[in-house]
């Protein structure tokens, strides 16, 4: 399956159904919604940048969620929400959840949300039937890695590399083995979406053939979405062509 | 409440924590278990303390401020002179500890955030000497206000990143230093200037610090054989006033953190993160945080660079909630005026930074009596504040 993740509110609040309306008509099969935040600190300057254009457009949690519910009913497709823990944590755990849960998201990513400082978020994401969804890294150890496939619900989070979000050319060799390692250890518990860095077809294919379920793409969507800022309708074109082009590879 | 026996699990009461990605966590975890196989051991203790005292200028003077205390006519007020240290700052306790254990743990590079400067250039003279490789991120509004430090860091050996994210001042420098430790991760030290960030840095730089404290309680012993009745520090991430305030949490000394008071509370022009800020979590750490309804992070005004910053030490939020320490801010005028004061009573230039605790500690003297005594450590000295002074006076220089 293939993952789009765009900043919600990037360029505008006005923007996002359109562009999640294109990517799933090129193929994306489920929309990751960023909450922006201002110090974004896994994400490269593609991210950092869209999350500044959507705070100076005003864009709060709840209108997230809202654009998430007209995305997730209108569009018919799942909706995963990635947002740092600051904005969860000032609106509280349990109201933060409760409204995704209104809002029909269906998983959450907290990046800067280990699974040892979320025992009570946990808790409560459980109890909505909301998926938390956790990361894996190069650097995760084998100990971690067995309690983070426990913990993770709806997929594991592989990111395939050191470093924050951003288109790359190309992957080091050992970003295949990361992936080919992680998904041996997960044996089928759960789905691997592997993210971070992917912006082509043969970036897909490669990730797919060590294992792979599906392929989060970020900032490569993204910098369409910035190369594009003058003209919304070149702009949606190109994501949908993007999104098909990306999407050709057929991963389970 | 036993307040020496924190962090308990990483945490300081319900602050501190460990919110970092996941290629973080092994590295913190792995940091943790070093710092405290090395924090005892001995051969690691007696090549620190020699630095301290050989390189550093340790113990640095507890010096009476006579005329000062004459004109305040209250407490008889002391200096911690940490500004007299090698590099200028109380900064070198806290880079020379952490190189020393970069380089057991078998790094080779160094990275570090700064906003004054002052954090940058003792982590280059550490590195220097110790034959590591420093690059330092430093905000494109901190490099232009403290450009002399930033020529110090390069004639060290440093390589000096300007960064242009959000508000270009200390916290955009620190995010650019995680987002670099994350790249980096195997080869790289991220050696972090103040009490902040994910555990156990809180701790480790607190630990490191607390040369400052230690000396105060011995020195201060042998003139009055008690306790200082009060003992005052600046507060920017908080590690000089950690430093000076954690040995003397199980004693009787009042203690006092002074945190930026910017242009006024009442402007949102300011650093007090404790006096103004809400609980959030940010930079690896729950703690106090400068920001919006909806948990965005806000931009901070002082005019000491070394205290522009939206959090605060998790040690800090929690001896504040436990009101262990009392927490107050002072605006950049009057940091301005105890420049100034402090520069033509003794004859000692401070930096902006502990000007702030200078102003405070003035105001509180004119209210102690003559018998008690106030301890203000004098975290750093003025010469890279100069420029900003006159500036600050409207005078070309
Ligand atoms: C002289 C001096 N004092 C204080 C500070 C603030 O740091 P902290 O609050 O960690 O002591 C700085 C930071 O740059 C400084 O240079």
């Amino acid at each position: 399956m293939l993952v789009g993740f765009i900043t919600a509110g990037d360029p505008g609040p006005d923007a996002t159904f359109d562009i999640a309306a294109a990517l799933v008509d090129g193929g994306v099969d489920i929309i990751e919604l960023g909450i922006p935040f201002s110090d974004p600190i896994a994400d490269g300057p593609t991210i950092q940048a869209s999350s500044l254009r959507a705070l100076n457009a005003g864009v709060t949690p709840p209108m997230v969620l809202e654009m998430a519910d007209q995305i997730a009913r209108s569009l018919n497709v799942p909706v995963v929400i990635l947002t740092y823990y600051n904005p969860i944590f000032k609106m509280g755990d349990e109201r933060f959840l409760k409204l995704a849960l209104r809002s029909g998201v269906s998983g959450i990513v907290v990046p800067d949300l280990p699974p040892e400082e979320s025992t009570g978020y946990r808790k409560f994401a459980q109890k909505e039937g909301i998926d938390t969804i956790y990361l894996a890294t190069p650097s995760t150890n084998p100990k971690r890695l067995s309690n983070i496939v426990s913990a993770t619900k709806g997929f594991l989070y592989v990111v395939p590399l050191f470093g924050v979000t951003g288109a790359r050319e190309s992957f080091d060799a050992y970003s295949g083995r990361v992936v080919r390692e992680i998904v041996g250890k997960v044996d089928r518990k759960v789905p691997v979406a592997v993210g971070f860095g992917i912006s082509k077809a043969e970036h897909v294919r490669s990730f797919v053939d060590q294992g792979a379920d599906s392929v989060i793409v970020g900032s490569a969507i993204v910098r369409t979405i910035e190369r594009n800022l003058n003209d919304r309708k070149k702009m949606l074109n190109e994501l949908e062509g993007l999104a098909k082009d990306l999407s050709s590879i057929r991963t389970s | 409440m036993k307040f020496k026996e924190f962090p308990k699990g990483g945490k300081f009461g319900r602050f501190g924590g460990q919110y970092v990605p996941e290629t973080l966590m092994p590295a913190v975890q792995e940091l943790d278990k070093s710092y405290r196989k090395f924090k005892s051991d001995r051969n690691f203790k007696a090549e620190l303390k020699h630095l301290l005292s050989n390189y550093a200028g340790r113990p640095t003077p507890l010096f009476f401020a006579g005329n000062l205390t004459k004109k305040c006519g209250g407490a008889k007020i002391y200096l911690k002179r940490e500004d007299l240290l090698h590099g200028g700052a109380h900064k070198i306790n806290n880079t020379l500890g952490q190189a020393l254990l970069a380089k057991r743990m078998g790094k080779s590079r160094i990275i570090a955030e700064t906003g004054a400067g002052q954090h940058g250039v003792a982590t280059a003279m550490a590195c220097a000497l110790l034959g590591l490789k420093a690059e330092i991120y430093m905000g494109s509004e901190d490099v232009r206000r403290q450009n002399l430090n930033v020529f110090r860091m390069k004639l060290l050996g440093a390589e000096v990143h300007t960064v242009e994210s959000g508000s270009k001042t200390l916290k955009d420098a620190i995010n650019e230093a995680m987002r670099d430790w994350v790249t980096n991760l195997p080869t790289t030290y991220y050696l972090i200037g103040s009490v902040v960030g994910p555990h156990p840095y809180p701790m480790i730089v607190r630990d490191f610090q607390s040369v400052i404290g230690e000396e105060i309680k011995k020195q201060f012993r042998s003139i009055t054989k008690g306790y200082p009745t009060a003992a005052v520090g600046c507060v920017g991430g908080g590690s000089n006033a950690m430093g000076t305030f954690y040995p003397l949490l199980d004693t009787p000394t009042k203690l006092v953190g002074v945190e930026a008071g910017g242009k006024g509370l009442g402007t949102g022009q300011h650093s007090a993160s404790i006096g103004a800020g809400t609980e959030g979590v940010f930079h690896g750490m729950l703690t106090y945080v400068l920001q919006d309804e909806h948990g965005q992070v806000k931009e901070t005004h002082s005019i000491s660079a070394g205290l522009d910053y939206p959090g605060v030490g998790p040690e800090h939020s929690f001896l504040h909630v436990e009101k262990r320490v009392d927490y107050v801010s002072v605006t950049d005028d009057e940091a301005a005026k105890a420049f100034l004061e402090l520069s033509r009573a003794e004859g000692i230039l401070p930096a902006l930074e502990p000007s702030h605790a200078v102003a405070h500690a003035m105001k509180m003297a004119k209210r102690m009596k003559k018998d008690e005594s106030l301890v203000v450590t004098l975290s750093g000295r003025g010469d890279k504040d100069v420029g900003i002074i006159a500036d600050y006076l409207g005078e070309n220089i």
